[in-house]
């Protein structure tokens, strides 16, 4: 089962847990991911994340099913937010439950290295001094983090 | 008419977030197509500088620069991913 959600909405860790275990006596095992925003040393007061909408969606649902399939995991999770998000606050959650633990843990490592790579999501940095920063850019060490999975 | 999306810094500088353009026959693959935006202006020139860092969506899916876009209902140009 794959639970997709894009929006500004936060998210609550136990509550999308129980939701993910609900009635289910084959899950060995839960991993759960939360992202979220730094203030980068004080710098940073918020980010602003944009997305693609319909595509943002679409592309997690294939990652979640790429994860399933490898990792033989029973349910995930797939939660991302956009709009403004101060630091201290969540951007995304990944849940990943399978029978043992090993699968739980890959799979939701291998669901948030092509979320980074592939899904398409856009950070802006604004500052804590009220300037707004650039574009945040892609990292060449997510793209490894990726590629290991290849 | 093709619908043309643009997200993050692309959609910034090339002004517009979309926009239905007509392309000339000559315009075939998603490298031809960002060849042929930055002939239209400035602001795609400068959108469009570094052309090999740019990423392409036909209908919600990615591609490479040299796939075929014939058909397609909507065509993205983003920068590189950031999410998570």
């Amino acid at each position: 089962m794959i639970a997709v959600r894009v929006g500004p909405e936060d998210f609550d860790v136990a509550a999308e847990t129980a939701r993910l275990t609900a009635g289910r006596t084959d899950i060995g095992a839960v991993v759960a991911f939360t992202g979220l925003c730094r203030n980068e040393g004080g710098r940073l007061s918020a980010l602003e994340l944009e997305h693609y909408p319909g595509m943002a969606e679409a592309e997690i649902t294939r990652i979640c099913e790429e994860a399933v399939a490898r990792f033989s995991l029973v349910a995930v999770t797939a939660i991302h937010r956009v709009g403004r998000i101060a630091p201290g606050e969540n951007i995304v959650l990944v849940l990943a439950a399978a029978p043992h633990r090993h699968a739980a843990f890959d799979g939701a490592s291998f669901v948030m290295d092509y979320l980074k790579t592939s899904a398409p999501f856009w950070k802006k940095e604004h500052f804590a001094d009220g300037t707004e920063g650039g574009w945040v850019d892609a990292k060449d060490s997510d793209d490894r983090a990726q590629e290991k999975w290849t | 008419m093709t619908k043309l999306v643009y997200f993050a810094w692309v959609r910034e500088r090339i002004g517009k977030g979309e926009e239905e353009i007509a392309l000339p026959d000559s315009v075939r693959t998603g490298a031809d197509l960002i060849a042929h935006l930055r002939t239209l202006g400035e602001e795609y020139a400068h959108a469009l500088e570094h052309g090999n860092v740019i990423r392409i969506a036909l209908d919600r899916e990615h591609v490479e620069h040299d796939e075929p876009i014939a058909g397609a209902r909507e065509i993205a140009l983003f920068p590189p991913m950031t999410g998570g």
